[in-house]
């Protein structure tokens, strides 16, 4: 009791107010901003009503960031910048300054310093992920590697504005797809279903929530070896590894049979069509660390493809929109599979009901 | 950049690794991870070096990375930790391969909420670095997924301390289970013409609202809100929050006809018809034999393309708001979902359009507190009882906007069909 009474009791400060961090700029001209430009690559232009002007710098960074890096980056951004930065959606960091004539001693610093300018309009930007073997309890892939990985193949698309429209691919270590929607979306695809340590159930799992939480009801509870357990009717199993969070001993990931799949066409975006869900292309595609080579090459087999045969500003989803599903595969040379169309909830919806085929 | 090129000065570069060893574990052999240090894009692998340089915990880290990438398995469990007086906010990690990884047994991360749009101050970053050098193993991640920064890895004695000096100059923690989660806002209105809505306002107005359900988790599962400015959703929240504000206008397009002449004239007629007039979904734009855009308003669904691409000719309208969309979500356990329409447009301007929106956002919770299955997030509960159970749970009125088209079978009773008519025909009159 002593020792709780000396505990300190937290300040419920929830969310903090950002205008305490934000450029002067920013906070004069806030909801006063007439309209904005690209000088060049990685680099944003605001212009406001009142006449003032804003560029931002934007760079591309590993994510985790250590002392190392966050001083080195502050040492730039304190340099050549005015000492104020944020971070986009996809960790990239932007540095916002108000005079023109800083941005390419800026631009110069970052490069120097081994960090690359760009992600801006029609780039291919940093690729959105999650922890991975570094730090999540369900992974069955890393996350920060694979990211890595593709980055370097793609860090001349990063830098330039090649692309038809702008490219957000993410990564994902399990089937939960917490690395959301994607132009092109790598997922852990799980390809058999989970191996039961019968004798951990009992004591680590709370076996209704188990049962509850399975898409397909393919759960059921049962006595093993005189143990309270839990089986799998393996014919119903789609191997999502729903059960895996709530009950360790479902051993989902396996270092053969989890496999990569890559997924084409969402976005988040209302601009021209609605938001759209990304859609299954390949599958079957080894975990191969430290560089999941295989995954690498199909990405920039859908990425040369839409590159060359997108018209201006059509994103990924909006190309195969107007070129057809059968186009798709005859321009990426993947082959289709009956895995390919759906079977789950309101699956008719995706089937052609109609004559509408390209030849 | 190629890999080759020499950086000028070797010790202010992505690639440099201090020559002094603090830590006094010796480092585990990581031939794999070795391979992650190459190629032009920062290493996240090299920065994981560095920090095992100066403490063992990250000699271990790596040393379990490593194991995880030779046998394609992850090693972390999860468990309870907390700070005194919260339930949430900590993702508790206890290593499944502590004996052969011991100084980074206890591995955890507290997520703590960003301001709205993620602004900083170097002063502010170099602060919270410090504190996380002090207590923790130096590692953090702008930003998780939902939002939050992550700091990433110290021991369950740890995340008091550093959350206790943190706290002090102004950081709270976010949530972590069934609770509230850290919500997140785009730039918006700070530096983009785009923007609808004050994102900064309702961003905390919202969560700071619900910072009891954030810190001490007792909903059904998580519910995120999100904030973007207009349509492009930069937050993606249609897809990923429970609760999507995103603003818009209800008035027309502000077109500068100068402007447009001016892009016409630098652009070409062919690539104004090709990318600005035949990409507007509703064939709601038109190009004048003067080089002037016609814009039908009536029927532009504001979907941002043409004010993407002619970004000084066009702007949003001046009648300003917000659409509201509830029940996003990723892939468990129904399949992903998108938000439904629940307003399709709100004025926010006064305190008591603030407190209706902030009166809404709490019935909902209320709602879905009381009907959602143990694990079922909001709009898995809404498929679940049918949208229509959902508006007259949380008294929003039926609104065409709702849906994509009307139902398409047979097989439902309308015999208060008289009934539901009127009613639609006194909200009509009521709102003249």
């Amino acid at each position: 009791m002593a020792e709780a009474a000396k505990m300190r009791p937290p300040i419920e400060s929830g969310c903090p107010d950002a205008f305490q961090y934000m450029h002067p700029l920013m906070i004069k001209n806030y909801a006063n901003w007439k309209y904005h430009d690209r000088p060049r690559p990685g680099v944003l232009h605001h212009v406001a009503h009142s006449g003032d002007e804003i560029w931002t710098v934007r760079v591309g960074t590993q994510r985790q960031l250590g002392p190392y890096e966050l001083n080195l980056l502050c040492d730039i951004i304190d340099q050549y910048g005015e000492g104020y930065v944020r971070f986009t959606i996809r960790s990239n960091m932007e540095i916002m300054v108000s005079k023109k004539d800083k941005v390419e001693p800026l631009i110069k610093a970052f490069e120097e310093a081994g960090y690359p300018v760009g992600g801006t309009g029609p780039s291919v930007t940093m690729i959105s992920h999650t922890q991975g073997w570094l730090h999540c309890d369900i992974p069955g892939t890393d996350a920060s590697g694979v990211v890595k990985a593709l980055m370097d193949d793609l860090y001349e698309e990063f830098v330039k504005e090649d692309m038809p429209n702008r490219v957000h691919i993410t990564t994902s270590c399990c089937q939960i797809n917490c690395g959301g929607q994607g132009d092109i979306a790598i997922n852990v695809q799980h390809t058999k279903p989970p191996k039961i340590n019968h004798d951990l159930v009992a004591n680590v799992c709370e076996r209704p929530s188990v049962v509850a939480r399975c898409p397909v009801a393919a759960i059921r509870p049962a006595m093993v070896n005189g143990k309270p357990s839990l089986e799998v009717d393996e014919k119903k199993c789609i191997c999502c590894g729903a059960c895996f969070p709530p009950c360790p001993p479902m051993q989902i990931n396996d270092p053969e049979h989890s496999k990569l799949a890559i997924w084409v066409g969402g976005k988040n975006s209302n601009a021209r069509s609605k938001p759209m869900f990304h859609k299954l292309v390949a599958a079957g595609i080894p975990n191969n660390p430290p560089r999941w080579p295989e995954a690498n090459a199909i990405v920039k087999k859908v990425l040369g493809a839409y590159k060359k045969d997108a018209k201006d500003w059509e994103r990924v989803g909006d190309w195969v929109e107007r070129i057809g599903w059968p186009r798709f595969f005859e321009l990426t040379g993947l082959p289709f599979t009956k895995f390919h169309i759906d079977n789950w909830r309101g699956a008719r919806n995706s089937l052609n009901a109609s004559t509408h085929i390209r030849f | 950049m190629s890999d080759q090129q020499k950086p000028k000065n070797p010790e202010r570069h992505s690639t440099y690794i201090q020559k002094e060893k603090k830590s006094t574990k010796p480092f585990h052999k990581t031939p794999m991870l070795d391979q992650l240090e190459s190629g032009p894009w920062p290493s996240f692998v090299t920065g994981l070096k560095r920090l095992a340089h100066n403490n063992n915990m990250m000699v271990d880290l790596l040393g379990q990375l490593e194991h995880s990438y030779k046998t394609r398995l992850g090693y972390w469990k999860g468990g309870t930790v907390s700070v005194f007086g919260y339930g949430g906010g900590i993702i508790p990690r206890f290593s499944e391969v502590a004996a052969m990884f011991p100084e980074s047994k206890e591995f955890h991360t507290l997520r703590v909420q960003p301001p709205p749009g993620n602004h900083y101050t170097t002063k502010m970053l170099r602060q919270l670095s410090n504190s996380w050098n002090k207590w923790g193993s130096g590692l953090i991640a702008f930003h998780g997924q939902t939002g939050n920064i992550m700091f990433i890895g110290t021991t369950s004695e740890n995340t008091q301390h550093f959350f206790d000096e943190i706290n002090d100059f102004g950081w709270d923690l976010g949530g972590a289970g069934p609770c509230v989660r850290t919500a997140m806002s785009c730039v918006g209105a700070a530096r983009c013409e785009q923007s609808n809505c004050n994102e900064q306002k309702i961003h905390r107005l919202l969560v700071n609202n619900f910072i009891d359900d954030m810190h001490r988790p007792a909903l059904p599962y998580k519910f995120k809100f999100k904030v973007s400015g207009c349509p492009n959703d930069c937050m993606n929240s249609i897809q990923r929050a429970d609760f999507a504000v995103i603003g818009t206008w209800r008035d027309d397009i502000q077109v500068d006809q100068k402007e447009v002449k001016a892009f016409v004239a630098k652009k070409g007629r062919k690539y104004v018809i090709d990318n600005v007039v035949s990409r507007c979904p509703t064939k709601a734009l038109s190009l004048n034999d003067d080089d002037s855009l016609a814009v039908d308003n009536r029927n532009c669904v504001r979907c941002m393309h043409c004010i993407n691409v002619m970004t000084k000719a066009l702007s949003p309208g001046k009648d300003k708001g917000i659409t509201l969309l509830i029940g996003g979500k990723r892939t468990l356990k129904i399949g992903d979902t998108m938000g439904t329409v629940i307003i399709p447009f709100m004025k926010l301007e006064t305190d008591e359009d603030y407190e209706k929106l902030r009166a809404l956002a709490a019935t909902v919770i209320d709602f879905w507190a009381e009907n959602g299955l143990e694990h079922e997030r909001c709009g898995e509960m809404i498929e679940r009882i049918g949208l229509v159970n959902f508006l007259e749970g949380v008294g929003v009125d039926v609104d065409p906007n709702m849906i994509t088209h009307p139902r398409t079978s047979s097989y439902v009773r309308l015999d208060e069909w008289d009934q539901e008519a009127a009613k639609w025909n006194e909200r009509k009159q009521a709102a003249g």
